[in-house]
């Protein structure tokens, strides 16, 4: 049976060394590449005896990034990935939760690591790789290793203005992946066309796949979302044929009119989840790719990535919302009502997951932990950890789910999961500022902060900019003389969610 | 010019858009921000800016991406 990831690229390497494994617009790596990087990198950090250590990788989105990781695992550690661009300051935050022993950084991001007041050990991805492989250590590393022992830390933003870092072990990752990649179809012939960042759980979706498959997936370039004729001209050069993109990337393809002058000429999977895809952006879609499949996926990183799927196989009316579906194998969801009865016909009820993929709960923070991660409800009779979502969903006449919406100010903007508690929690540790609320348009895709405080909206913007990541930021920022309240004395966000509407009207 | 700085300076405010030439070479603008331009200079000027023209010569700079909305209401 199997029990660690590393065993997906052992057996890949003797099947196809020479395969290109990962790749980006200048760079390759070869599965043997990635093998003996990843070797090496286990060889260097063992010679500092961690055990289950987190390590954090602090690289830019590169091939080179990812075989870091496997060297992480190699070395009996776990991997962390940092986000390049993340602010200094939201990099302490995390580094004060993880206390970690070492770092792995690039040329490029050893000067940054510099700025930090950091203790440990900052190794240099270019001189690691030099490191002659002790395979006689690597074995031993391995026997004491076990399948629940973690594999990575993503951080995922927390509502009391304190990053939450989700521990995922080999088995969760393993159970994952071999049920997307039987809903995927993966085969030796998929070439996957990386969107995700490789600080977020979205990104095993190609990275494992590919280590399993013997597949090929090119990252791309961040910037050609932004130009999406260039975008497809990337994937038809590639032979790209499957992407597991959030729907907003879709949407900027297809709604800029991109599939007037270009089509993409390889794809036959496309994927998308983390949000809703609207209809019209989805049918401009089908229509160009009429017999591609298109798969929507639904799933919090708290259950290690995606939990649900849907194949899109029929038609929708344009206010119709694409079904999340039914959870993956092995995987149940457990629609539970606030009495923590099962929701029954078309009640609604909150996404419970139950299974293997579950991960392991936020690293050093019991509380959070123990508020999701909670005994199973429905079962007092062994122990049996399900893990609530918050995201509240129905089922359909087909007994499909649909979701509905958040039980609280979690939002989904443009793919990355944010609390707007995170925004107001830093807006209000700002001098001079006395009040701060965030709201969410959903209809314009913007997040809209409202404070009282005698700062000026730019000065608020900058000081964001230095403290949250940049999906982060408020797109729209407006200083009140009042904070309109409930009559219960909380801050009504309703009130302020119809003032932007109002605005946005005039 | 007005009413296009005005649109960039909703989503940047602490951008000197009359000089910075780099707003794509050093991601100043994102993806999204690309969208909201198209849209709000499809609301604004009536011009709609084809896939084609969405390149990054077009969008470094304000001036350059005037340019563009000129030869656009030209056409």
């Amino acid at each position: 049976m199997q029990t660690n990831v590393l065993e997906y690229l052992e057996s890949t390497v003797l099947k196809v060394p020479h395969k290109v494994a990962y790749a980006n617009e200048e760079d390759v790596l070869t599965f043997q590449q990635v093998y003996d990087y990843a070797r090496a990198i286990g060889s260097a950090i063992a010679t500092y005896h961690y055990d289950k250590q987190p390590i954090v990788v602090y690289m830019k989105k590169h091939p080179n990034a990812i075989s870091a990781f496997y060297g992480v695992v190699y070395s009996g550690n776990f991997y962390v990935p940092i986000d390049e661009e993340m602010p200094q300051y939201r990099i302490e935050l995390i580094f004060q939760t993880l206390q970690p022993k070492m770092i792995i950084c690039d040329e490029e991001t050893q000067k940054h690591i510099q700025e930090l007041n950091y203790q440990g050990h900052i190794c240099l991805f270019e001189e690691m790789i030099q490191t002659p492989i002790h395979q006689e250590t690597l074995t031993k590393i391995r026997e004491k290793a076990l399948d629940i022992d973690p594999l990575y830390i993503v951080f995922t933003s927390g509502s009391t203005g304190i990053p939450k870092g989700v521990v995922a072990c080999h088995r969760s990752v393993i159970d994952y992946i071999e049920n997307l990649s039987e809903v995927l179809q993966v085969t030796e012939g998929s070439v996957f066309g990386n969107q995700a960042p490789l600080y977020f759980d979205a990104c095993l979706k190609e990275l494992y796949p590919t280590l399993k498959f013997g597949a090929t997936t090119y990252l791309v370039p961040k910037n050609l979302f932004m130009f999406p004729i260039q975008l497809i001209e990337f994937l038809n050069k590639h032979k790209i044929n499957t992407i597991c993109w959030v729907a907003s990337a879709l949407s900027l393809v297809s709604g800029l009119k991109t599939f007037d002058k270009i089509k993409p000429e390889y794809l036959h999977t496309i994927a998308f989840g983390s949000e809703v895809f609207p209809i019209k952006q989805y049918n401009e879609w089908k229509r160009v790719l009429p017999d591609a499949r298109f798969i929507n996926l639904y799933g919090p990183t708290e259950a290690t990535g995606m939990s649900c799927y849907y194949e899109v196989k029929k038609e929708f009316a344009l206010d119709d919302v694409i079904p999340i579906g039914k959870p993956f194998h092995n995987t149940e969801v457990l629609l539970l009502k606030e009495d923590n009865t099962l929701a029954k016909k078309d009640e609604i009820g909150e996404i419970c997951i139950r299974g293997t993929a579950v991960t392991l709960g936020y690293y050093h923070n019991k509380e959070k932990t123990n508020e999701a991660f909670v005994q199973n409800p429905l079962n007092d009779a062994y122990s049996e950890i399900i893990y609530r979502t918050g995201d509240l969903a129905r089922y359909n006449e087909n007994h499909e789910l649909i979701f509905v919406s958040r039980k609280d100010y979690q939002i989904k903007h443009m793919g990355h999961r944010i609390e707007l508690g995170e925004i107001e929690q830093h807006v209000q540790m700002l001098e001079g500022i006395t009040n701060a609320c965030c709201i969410y348009d959903q209809e314009v895709e913007k997040i809209v902060l409202y404070y009282i405080g005698v700062k000026e909206t730019k000065e608020v913007k900058a000081y964001l900019k230095g403290k949250l990541p940049r999906y982060m930021i408020p797109n729209v920022v407006r200083k009140l003389d009042d904070m309109p309240l409930t009559p219960n004395g909380k801050m009504n966000r309703r009130l302020l969610k119809e003032m932007y509407k109002e605005s946005r009207r005039k | 010019m007005e009413d296009l700085l005005e649109i960039l300076e909703e989503l940047h405010d602490d951008v000197d858009y009359e000089t910075c030439t780099t707003l794509i070479d050093d991601k100043i603008l994102d993806s999204f921000d690309i969208v909201t331009i198209v849209a709000e200079v499809n609301n604004v000027f009536d011009v709609q800016i084809p896939a084609e023209e969405l390149i990054p010569e077009n969008f470094n700079s304000a001036k350059a991406l005037y340019a563009l909305i000129e030869r656009l209401e030209d056409e």
